[in-house]
């Protein structure tokens, strides 16, 4: 019974994904771009080097990368911290 | 884990080498072509990975310290907040060494260039702090797991 | 339709995912299920910046007078993607330890309390 109400439930919810895939926007044509057309023109001029990408991740958005780090960090110590007392 | 056979462990030796040089060329690049500090950080451990698995998790920790590669993980966090810090004269995570003539501050050449190792201001100091963090988090991470999954196993077992 | 063929195949990862964490009952089974959702999000946020005919946006030796693919989305999915590979470790430790105490990695298993 309750696999009967999960499966039509889910099944909803995926003919919902499915027709709001295709009723999305076209694929290839973004349409608000003002801010990324400013990072491809000024990057090079403003940070000095020559991969956009790297100076949106280092410069422009470098507190995000910080919480990325430091989130990484954590899950380190919570993985270390976990098998603490399993020895050798 | 045990050790794997004598025609793993022989292709290990060949790669292994290698695996780690292209990972740093994709750090030291990250400036100029794809990739950056994640990336290059990623084939690194990957690297790590694959000794760990061809040589057992017994055998690989005579070369592969688990304290060292936690040092160099607290090393690079270290290293990049205070790269974040020290532009905090004008802003936070200011890129204070670009178009500035010292340090990776020569200009770059506006428009489709060759690329310029010199370039790029904090960025790739960045890239080596973040790198190294990936790389010695990742390897700390595999080696946890496989020394844990080692336990589990022989315990099982008696 | 055929042009939002990406969008499809993001919504069929993403589908297989929630299919997976609904049906299944093995921690390992239900950790795969999550890295199928989290592949599709990165896929999708990809998907989102992409302009038809563009290059990559890196000036090394590109070819000169053509368009740029959006590089923020690049950059969150990058690092989106560090952040599944930290939550994944974390979650199968978990799991490792789920099966050294109790024994079993199944969930209904796992929910009697057996100390």
């Amino acid at each position: 019974m309750k696999k009967i109400i999960f499966g039509i439930a889910f099944i909803i919810f995926f003919s919902f994904l499915i027709v709001s895939a295709i009723n999305m926007r076209t694929f290839g044509e973004p349409t608000y771009s003002e801010m990324d057309d400013y990072f491809i023109e000024n990057a090079q001029s403003e940070t000095g080097a020559n991969n956009v990408v790297t100076s949106v991740v280092f410069d422009y958005r470098g507190f995000d990368t910080l919480g990325e780090a430091t989130v990484l960090f954590t899950a380190v110590v919570g993985v270390v911290a976990l098998f603490r007392g399993v020895k050798k | 884990m045990k050790e794997m056979s004598r025609i793993v462990k022989t292709v290990t030796n060949f790669v292994y080498g290698f695996i780690i040089i292209f990972g740093f060329y994709i750090i030291a690049h990250g400036h100029l072509t794809p990739g950056g500090g994640f990336q290059g950080g990623a084939v690194v451990g990957s690297a790590f990975a694959l000794l760990l698995i061809s040589y057992g998790s017994l055998n690989s920790k005579k070369f592969l310290k688990k304290d060292i590669l936690s040092l160099f993980e607290g090393f690079g966090l270290i290293l990049f907040i205070v790269l974040g810090f020290s532009g905090l004269g004008i802003t936070f995570f200011y890129n204070f060494l670009a178009n500035s003539g010292g340090w990776f501050g020569n200009a770059a050449v506006i428009g489709v260039n060759p690329g310029n190792m010199n370039t790029g201001g904090v960025i790739p100091l960045m890239n080596i702090a973040v790198g190294l963090e990936v790389l010695s988090a990742f390897g700390v991470i595999v080696l946890t797991m496989a020394s844990a999954a080692e336990f589990t196993k022989k315990k099982e077992n008696s | 339709m055929i042009g939002n063929l990406p969008y499809v195949a993001v919504v069929i990862f993403v589908g297989l995912g929630i299919y997976t964490l609904m049906f299944k009952k093995n921690l390992i089974k239900i950790a795969i299920g999550v890295v199928l959702i989290e592949n599709g999000v990165n896929l999708f946020l990809i998907t989102l910046g992409y302009r038809k005919g563009a290059i990559a946006p890196i000036y090394t030796y590109a070819p000169s007078g053509q368009a740029m693919v959006l590089p923020t989305p690049q950059a969150l999915t990058l690092t989106s993607i560090v952040i599944g590979i930290a939550t994944t470790a974390l979650i199968l430790s978990v799991a490792m330890m789920i099966y050294k105490h109790y024994g079993t990695l199944d969930t209904d298993e796992v929910r009697r309390l057996k100390g």
